[in-house]
């Protein structure tokens, strides 16, 4: 199948087409037939996208299944997967089903929050796809849309705050880089992503206002990209719409906001950043590892303090994604093998671990720690199932949260000893915030008469826990299911890197001579 | 057979916890414990048949990231073979023991099921503690090591309702995470300086990194020191050694089997363990082995101070394991690393039959574990108290001086105090010394406490006490019979001389006679190549020869200082390269030596020791048993001191806890909350509020509707972008 991508991408739009246009009222059989359909049209996406897996040739480096189609006004829709996004896309497919099954209880509007949801999934697959950098923009831009709307619709008490507040910090992030991506047409004339890569952009250091920038444009789009990608990510100190967000939106979206949005950041790093400014790279890393390390422990000692599950699972989201921009910044092939396998990891680990919030916020309504406790006298199921992902949080080797952490550290400690230690130390805080979240909620004695009646999880629930749990375990005895997939293109960045490097330091010295 | 042995707890585990419900909980346990047992078996066979040569069985591939390459493999040579026997032997015998420990307990409500889940994480836990000490590379054994310390967190969590079990469990793991932070580190400096973390590549690298300079944090170091160091640091949270070792008397929480088989036998010498693999390593870096001597040393004197005046039981018998791994460290940094494995094996037996002889008492007493609530236990349960009684022979070391019988304690202790003496400072020899003492004292008191005098305490508890079921005495008997003999049956093995010793981990050893010339050594070729395996070998055997013969004569020169000691004998010397073999003992490593040859006084003076720690219990606690609290009341400050555990809780509460948490929240509310939203909604004052207004309109459904329509528009320009399909 040549076109199996575009397929892939349009077979949740195409439901949610059909959800809009054909499904009236809001009765019980409505709302039944929308998460049916929602269900359906999300599983055969998984199914397709299992044929983007099986057809991946991981020992070619460039891109493939690349289609390529004439658009509007002499833009182009150019779509295609590389070891890097490859198993992005699978992710995506592979998550938005579990996150339709965690929402069988919505019933406020039931069919727009399916059309959300199925948008949702369409417009992200299409940021890890895209080929070009319109396209790219435009994917990336929109996939706010259903999301802002998500949580402004089906979340919490103070979801318009908290969905504006997403909103402004990720759409102004996002302005910059619209500019950056203008600047670079200019340059290059061309919005391919594939030939932007090849294109060498200037990186001769000018003074702008009295201010010296090393690397010049390079590090200026580099900058503006980062606005971009940091807000995503997020990193820290821009990371404080992410508690928020995450405590306002249903379950289903705080899944999808961890497990999938949070990982377009680390993927623009790996698309853009690094490939298209190597320079500015370079010139940027000994920040960019800092504010990683720094919100490693910062978020970890963060979280140790909270009284809001959600809350405190958000913050050590922040902490995860610190290993991930760590391991990308370290340009080498233990650290962005390992970022790429700590985003794959965290998306399954986070997403499980807002799902163990779900089932118990479903069934108390509320978030808050102190309202819990002892349940592992009632719901034994419940307690191993949060027991291992609270493990696979703290990054325990045989689960696969370890893996990232460890090639992540592995690969910084090539560069930079003191950012190790420092982001080690966090290994140290995560088990101290993660066991102590669990001993509050599921150890100890049942007391709270609320809880007294509490029921362990359905059918349902188990079956959505049940595939997370075996990626979580499998990756992390068995972690050659990525790194062989991702190992030969990253490799092929880190050489692309480096030679660019080498390219532009050569090309300075001969300017000065 | 060794991949059986691994996965044997591994399918025990996963059996018994998840398939208690199918096939009952009886079936589920005895499945587990058969398993172990089967394990046991097969680890004893290849302890015996082990010929000191090096296997490399692999079994998947692990993390492979560009130049790292690493598998899920088995390495099977003597120090495997040594904690295969250890491991699965305790755990065989504490899974049988839990049968009756386990059985009624008061923690639990009538009809619940927690014996599968109980058996299950011993299971697990041995599985975990497998894979640590049969690992063929770095990352397996932090996955074993992880794996342990998460069995031991559920284990001393077990009593789930108790909020004390709970917050040891938690500060053990958090504590050992302290450790595992710089065995990572570790780990990737090595990766880093050696390209490689499989203990093949890593074992050669020695003499490289011993002139390689490592840039770490603020300094330029020597590179094997630093790893050393933090490789070490790993090693004393999991051995519980001084500054990391808060953690284990709390870890007494758990069941008391845990206790035994965890935080007694086989996980808190996993840091013992790591030296000893590391000998290859930890032979080139003097300044990092004499940390280890010293801390070693510290820790054996100061828990054994704190082990004289606790009364809980267990707890006593915490310290006293504390104080054990110090004397194992003390040996490992002097460059004994076999008398610090000999300790390991004979602790393992003795320890474990203490804690589950106490377990026993605790289990007649009604769990009751105040040894004030004791006393005249003798005649009430017989057989545990001849256990406790053998396992308190062998701790405090009793045999015969100048000769080769004792019990297990004897052999293995004194091993230790000679090589102190022998390769490490006076302060870590005097230290054992009094440490040796200090036990002999606890130990003591614990015995006349526990089965002397008169019944204090509850009177309904003493009338009922009564002996424990065979499935707990079964072990107990099992296990003296190490506490027994251990120490005489493997003393030539682990302390004898070094064509013993050599042969035993597979080392090569070379000829040195009296007045030998270098080619002596090159008769014994054939010897040195008999007991190598590495697969680099067959290439480097012709250098291996050259340097034998060079070794020789260093050793010949060397050996004039000692000749009066070894007189007439045939004088054999390590000749191995770092890597053949099991443990690597570097040629200017003469301590097995000069520990043979020190003086009579070093050798008599921990039965002195020992003997004096006897008298002053019996004096304590048989003759005048008011003297223990007139002393208490004179030297109060003292007392309370050592009662409260030389105050590391409080200090570490007041110094790491609260900052910490203080911390978190002031960079939640103020950095989180005024500076970063502070500043950001400042900036976006104006545009927020303005937003906010507008989306009280989206209540109506205005605004979203509008998005909904732009959303839509996108689906569609998708769609027809890809159905209806531009040119090409």
């Amino acid at each position: 199948m040549d076109n199996i991508l575009s397929i892939v991408l349009v077979i949740p739009a195409i439901a949610a087409l059909i959800l809009a246009v054909f499904l009236r009222g809001e009765d019980a059989a409505a709302q039944r037939n929308a998460k049916m359909v929602a269900l359906f049209a999300t599983t055969i996406t998984f199914l397709v996208s299992i044929g983007v897996y099986t057809g991946f040739d991981p020992e070619n480096t460039g891109f493939q299944m690349v289609e390529e189609r004439a658009w509007l006004m002499g833009l182009k829709y150019k779509v295609g997967v590389d070891g890097i996004s490859v198993l992005f896309v699978l992710l995506t497919t592979f998550i938005m089903p579990l996150t339709i099954l965690a929402s069988w209880n919505v019933t406020d509007r039931v069919k727009d929050y399916m059309i959300a949801f199925l948008m949702l999934e369409t417009l992200m697959l299409g940021v890890f796809m895209a080929l070009d950098l319109v396209l790219f923009y435009l994917f990336f831009e929109a996939g706010l849309i259903p999301m802002f709307l998500i949580i402004g619709i089906w979340g919490g008490k103070e979801r318009i705050y908290a969905s504006f507040k997403f909103f402004l910090y990720t759409f102004l992030g996002s302005v910059l880089m619209l500019v950056a991506m203008v600047a670079m047409y200019a340059e290059a004339q061309t919005t391919d992503i594939a030939a932007l890569m090849g294109h060498q952009f200037s990186s001769e250091s000018f003074s702008v206002l009295g201010v010296y920038i090393v690397g010049g444009m390079q590090t200026l789009m580099f900058l503006a990209f980062f606005a971009s990608f940091a807000v995503k990510m997020p990193m820290w100190p821009v990371h404080t719409w992410l508690p928020d967000a995450h405590v306002q939106a249903p379950t289903a979206g705080s899944v999808v906001l961890a497990a999938i949005l949070l990982k377009m950041g680390g993927y623009g790093f790996l698309r853009f950043s690094l490939p298209m400014f190597p320079v500015g790279s370079e010139v940027m890393t000994p920040l960019v590892l800092w504010m990683s390390a720094i919100a490693v422990v910062y978020t970890s000692l963060v979280a140790l303090v909270q009284e809001d599950m959600k809350k405190l699972i958000a913050y050590s989201s922040v902490a995860h994604m610190g290993f991930v921009t760590m391991g990308i910044f370290a340009a080498n092939q233990q650290g962005v093998d390992g970022a790429i396998f700590q985003m794959l990891s965290h998306g399954f680990i986070s997403a499980a671990l807002f799902l163990c919030v779900g089932v118990i916020y479903d069934r108390m309504h509320t978030r808050d720690i102190e309202a819990y406790g002892g349940l592992v006298n009632r719901m034994p199921a419940y307690a191993l199932v949060f027991m291992l992902f609270t493990m696979a949080n703290v990054g325990l080797p045989g689960t696969s949260g370890f893996i990232g952490e460890f090639l992540t550290l592995m690969g910084a400690f090539q560069v930079n000893t003191w950012v190790t230690a420092v982001a080690a130390s966090g290994v140290i805080f995560s088990a101290a915030y993660a066991l102590w979240l669990y001993r509050r909620v599921v150890f100890g004695d049942l007391i709270k008469e609320s809880l007294k009646s509490i029921r362990d999880m359905n059918s349902r629930e188990r079956l959505i826990f049940a595939p997370l749990i075996v990626m979580t375990l499998l990756l992390g005895v068995y972690p050659s299911l990525v790194t062989d997939i991702i190992g030969p293109s990253t490799t092929a960045l880190i050489s692309n890197y480096d030679t660019a490097l080498a390219a532009a330091e050569a090309a300075t010295q001969h300017a000065s001579n | 057979m060794e991949t059986t042995i691994l996965f044997a707890p591994l399918v025990g585990a996963i059996l018994c916890g998840f398939g208690w419900k199918f096939i009952g909980e009886k079936a589920a346990m005895w499945t587990a414990t058969g398993l172990l047992f089967l394990a046991c078996i097969l680890s004893w066979i290849i302890f015996f048949t082990f010929d000191g040569v090096t296997q490399q069985i692999p079994v998947m591939r692990f993390i492979e990231s560009g130049s790292l390459s690493t598998e899920w493999a088995i390495r099977l040579d003597r120090l495997t073979a040594i904690m295969l026997i250890v491991v699965t032997t305790v755990s065989a015998l504490v899974h049988l023991y839990s049968f009756g420990y386990m059985d009624h307990d008061p923690a639990f409500r009538e009809g619940e099921s927690y014996k599968p889940r109980f058996f299950a994480y011993l299971s697990f836990f041995t599985f975990s503690m497998l894979a640590l000490v049969t690992s063929d590379n770095l990352v397996q054994m932090f996955f074993g090591w992880e794996g342990v310390g998460v069995a031991s967190y559920l284990l001393i969590g077990f009593y789930y309702r108790k909020p004390s079990a709970n917050a040891a469990a938690i500060k053990a793991f958090v504590v050992n995470r302290v450790g595992d932070f710089g065995f990572a580190l570790g780990i990737f400096a090595l990766f880093f300086l050696v390209d490689s973390i499989n203990f093949s590549d890593v074992f050669v690298s020695g003499p490289k990194l011993a002139e390689t300079q490592l840039s770490f944090l603020w300094g330029e170091w020597s590179a094997i020191e630093v790893i050393c160091v933090l490789l070490f640091i790993g090693a004393m949270g999991k051995s519980a050694q001084l500054i990391l070792h808060t953690w284990l008397p709390d870890a007494m929480e758990g069941p008391t089997p845990v206790s035994a088989l965890i935080h007694a036998a086989t996980m808190v010498t996993a840091g013992v363990f790591l030296v000893c693999r590391m000998s290859p390593l930890m032979e080139f870096a003097p300044n990092a082995t004499a940390f280890i001597t010293f801390l070693g040393a510290a820790t054996a004197f100061f828990a054994a101070t704190i082990g004289l005046v606790q009364t809980d039981i267990k707890r006593v018998i915490a310290y006293s394991t504390c104080s054990q791994l110090g004397y194992m460290f003390v040996a490992a940094g002097v460059g004994m690393y076999s008398a610090a494995m000999f300790h390991l094996l004979t602790h393992a037996f003795f320890k474990a039959l203490l804690f589950l002889g106490a377990g026993s008492v605790i289990h007649a007493m009604h769990h009751e574990q105040d040894m004030m609530n004791y006393g005249g236990l003798r005649k009430k349960i017989p057989y545990t108290y001849w256990g406790m009684m053998f396992g308190t022979l062998a701790i405090t070391g009793v045999g015969i001086p100048l000769t080769g019988i004792g019990f297990a304690g004897f052999l293995s202790k004194d091993a230790i105090i000679e090589s102190a003496w022998a390769g490490g400072t006076g302060f870590a020899f005097w230290s054992l010394v009094i440490a040796a003492a200090f036990t002999a004292f606890y130990s003591w008191r614990l015995i006349f406490l526990t089965f002397f005098g008169e019944a204090r305490g509850n009177k309904h508890t003493h009338d009922h006490a009564h002996e424990s079921p065979m499935t707990m005495l079964v072990p107990l008997g099992v296990l003296s019979l190490g506490a027994i003999f251990a120490g005489m049956l493997w003393y030539g093995a682990f302390f004898g001389h070094a064509d013993k010793v050599g042969k035993f981990y597979g080392i090569p050893v070379a000829e040195a006679s009296e007045h030998g010339e270098g080619h002596d050594a090159d008769t014994h070729a054939a010897h040195v190549a008999d007991g190598t395996a590495e697969e680099h070998h067959d290439t480097a055997e012709g250098d291996a020869h050259a340097e034998d013969a060079t070794h020789a004569d260093d050793a010949h020169g060397d050996s004039k200082t000692g000749d009066a000691a070894h007189g007439g004998d045939h004088h054999y010397v390590f000749a191995g390269e770092p890597g053949q073999g099991a443990i690597y003992i570097a040629p200017d490593n003469h301590v097995l030596d000069d520990a043979h040859a020190s003086p009579k006084w070093v050798k008599v003076s921990p039965f002195v020791a020992m003997a004096l720690g006897f008298l002053l219990a019996y004096l304590f606690y048989i003759v005048n048993p008011s003297l223990p609290g007139r002393l208490a009341e004179n030297q109060r400050p003292l007392y309370l001191f050592l009662l409260n555990k030389w105050y590391f809780d409080e200090i570490y509460d007041a110094i790491f806890v609260r900052p910490t948490l203080a911390l978190g929240r002031f960079l939640w509310r103020r950095g989180d909350g005024n500076t970063i939203d502070g500043f950001l909604n400042g900036v976006a004052m104006g545009v927020v509020p303005f937003f906010t207004r507008l989306a009280g309109k989206a209540q109506s459904g205005y605004i979203f509707t509008y998005a909904f329509y732009m959303v839509l528009g996108i689906a569609a320009l998708v769609t027809w972008m890809s159905i209806g399909g531009g040119a090409h």
